[in-house]
């Protein structure tokens, strides 16, 4: 088109020569300028830019990654080039979900899965990354159309499918466990699962999953109202899983307001969902490249801008069997675990030089450790002191009461009780 | 279950409550699952034949038991309103609900998600939550899906948003 246009400029040119009646040039100006601007308007046109081979420092223009790498020579990261390496899973291609996507695919992840089922609507369009000419599309199509655009080094795998079916699921599964990208990696296929849903079904089937495959996850939310949000890390057997607190409504028995999902009208804002999956990829990514500190939980309030964290450890009468389990190689990992960090701590306290931190200690100051004293406390959670007894049973008396019921064996057939409502359906 | 009138009341406590916890990838244990399941709706379509208050239809889509269609109907001022209603047995059941569908009213109304999966968020999860394992479908239909017919039929069918078959072929006829 270029070639094209600088041919008609050309042929202006020799008309305006050729011309001898000088009251036509104005015209014929005018025309040359029109066909300089859409000269211009060619040059800008898209180009895809090709694939990199190796990340490279070099600070000119050209380098899509010079920014990031110069993370290495500011000391935070050691080896950011490690992050082609990483697959990271994102359930949920909403709000927080395409905007975690984004985040990733400009810092350069190595592969990306993507799980959805909706299609992109005008009324998604308060939120960011989708644009109106993508309307009807898939929102794993959509993603891939633009992620592919802006960095087409990124590994994109999309997956149309609802988790919670029974097939979704274990496609969801075995998608986790490929490991064709990255054969020698330990456990299943992927670092890292994001959890970018809206409702609690989804959120429960990703827990399942993960927790089944011993996949370190992390899940983030945004409120209804859309001025608050949180991001939390669950290591299964570690960290409280998602079953292992019931959610506010079954705790506290008040009015459910918590996990209501959109499409019943949920209000949303660009801005909290871009706060939310800014902390999400921002823990992603000290998780994956281990720089700074994995925060296990943060909230984020934005009426008060408050941003609490904490930690919560799993809960022994989890509902869930697959959390239980790994609770259980947890305990069994402690001993060794807990020698490793001992271990690497006394190699950190020989390179300090010895010797005493204060001269003199007037007052005979001394800090005393208080792991053994909080051990203790842990492990005897169960135990009351004398003279206290428990108001209520405990949570899993249920499962006792069932087991020593003996089951009733009326009708055990199931084509035969199936046949029994046919014939009340009929 | 404050709120709920007494009649809902009364037909809840009569089905027959649920033992095993398991779902559909849990072998046979869902097998056994699945036993209490037609027991528990057999029960509640009987009684509400008994009680000339007979709504829906309903059964197992495919062998494995974990996806479900049929109809349900409703009638308001004395005209009857029938759905198709399907749902699938999601892989995290019974810690979680079913998600009910009446795909022909998709779009219909704002008390629906996607795909035309009614609304069971404040009326009903909360109870299937705390009584999880002990609920089954039959449950989810007495507690999920008839109030929400009964609160959003008259709606739908007042707003016109839906006509009776009998009105609607002699629109189309005239």
């Amino acid at each position: 088109m270029e070639a094209e246009l600088k041919e008609m400029l050309n042929d202006l040119d020799s008309l305006k020569q050729s011309l001898p009646d000088p009251s036509n040039h104005a015209s014929i100006h005018k025309l040359q300028s029109r066909v300089e601007h859409l000269t211009k308007l060619a040059k800008s046109a898209p180009v895809r830019r090709t694939k990199v081979q190796d990340m490279s420092a070099e600070v000119v223009d050209s380098n899509p990654y010079s920014r990031l790498m110069a993370l290495q020579r500011m000391g935070i990261v050691e080896n950011y080039e490690r992050i082609r390496d990483f697959s990271v899973a994102i359930v949920g291609i909403g709000g927080v979900g395409s905007v975690a996507a984004e985040m990733l695919t400009r810092c350069g992840i190595g592969r990306l899965l993507l799980y959805d089922y909706d299609k992109v609507e005008l009324a998604n369009m308060n939120r960011l990354f989708f644009r109106p000419e993508q309307v009807g599309m898939t929102k794993t199509d959509a993603a891939s159309q633009t992620l592919s655009d802006i960095n087409p080094d990124v590994v994109l795998e999309s997956f149309t499918l609802n988790i919670t079916t029974v097939q979704g699921f274990e496609t969801f599964m075995s998608s986790l466990r490929n490991k064709s990208f990255c054969p020698n990696k330990e456990g299943s296929g992927v670092d890292l699962v994001l959890s970018c849903v809206d409702n609690y079904e989804a959120r429960m089937a990703v827990n399942q999953a993960c927790n089944e495959l011993n996949q370190t996850w992390m899940e983030s939310g945004v409120s209804e109202d859309a001025v608050s949000g949180h991001i939390q890390l669950l290591i299964p057997g570690e960290t409280a899983c998602f079953a292992c607190a019931p959610p506010l409504v079954v705790a506290s028995g008040v009015d459910e307001r918590t996990l209501k999902r959109e499409g019943v009208c949920a209000a949303s804002l660009p801005t909290t969902m871009g706060v939310v999956a800014g902390l999400l990829v921002q823990n992603t990514l000290k998780f994956l490249l281990q720089f700074g500190h994995v925060s296990p939980y943060l909230g984020y309030n934005s009426l008060k801008d408050f941003f609490p964290t904490m930690e919560m450890r799993p809960n022994p009468q989890c509902s869930n069997a697959a959390c239980l389990e790994r609770q259980k190689e947890c305990l069994l990992a402690k001993p060794a675990k807990d020698a490793a960090i001992r271990a690497k701590m006394e190699a950190e306290a020989l390179l300090v030089p010895e010797g005493p931190l204060h001269d003199d200690n007037e007052w005979n100051i001394s800090v005393v450790d208080d792991e053994e004293l909080e051990r203790t406390d842990a492990t005897s959670s169960d135990a009351l002191p004398e003279g206290l007894t428990r108001e209520l049973p405990p949570a899993d008396e249920f499962q006792k009461f069932s087991a020593a019921e003996p089951t009733t064996t009326t009708f055990d057939d199931i084509e035969e009780l199936r046949k029994q409502l046919d014939a009340l359906n009929a | 279950m404050e709120g709920w009138d007494p009649n809902t009341k009364s037909t809840l406590t009569q089905i027959p409550l649920l033992t095993t916890k398991a779902g559909p990838r849990d072998g046979a244990a869902w097998t056994t699952r699945l036993k209490e399941e037609y027991k528990a709706l057999i029960a509640y379509t009987q009684m509400n034949k008994s009680n000339d208050n007979d709504w829906f239809r309903i059964s197992a889509a495919n062998s494995e038991g974990t996806r479900w269609t049929g109809k349900c109907w409703y009638v308001h001022n004395l005209l009857k309103y029938e759905f198709d209603l399907q749902f699938d047995i999601p892989v995290t059941y019974p810690s979680t609900a079913p998600e009910l569908e009446l795909p022909q009213l998709d779009g219909k109304t704002q008390k629906m998600y996607r795909g035309g999966k009614i609304c069971l968020t404040v009326h009903f999860k909360p109870l299937w939550a705390k009584n999880s394992p002990r609920f089954g479908i039959a449950h989810a239909l007495c507690l999920g899906l008839a109030p929400w017919l009964a609160a959003e039929v008259p709606i739908l069918v007042d707003s016109g948003m839906i006509k009776h078959k009998d009105d609607a072929t002699s629109t189309s006829e005239s």
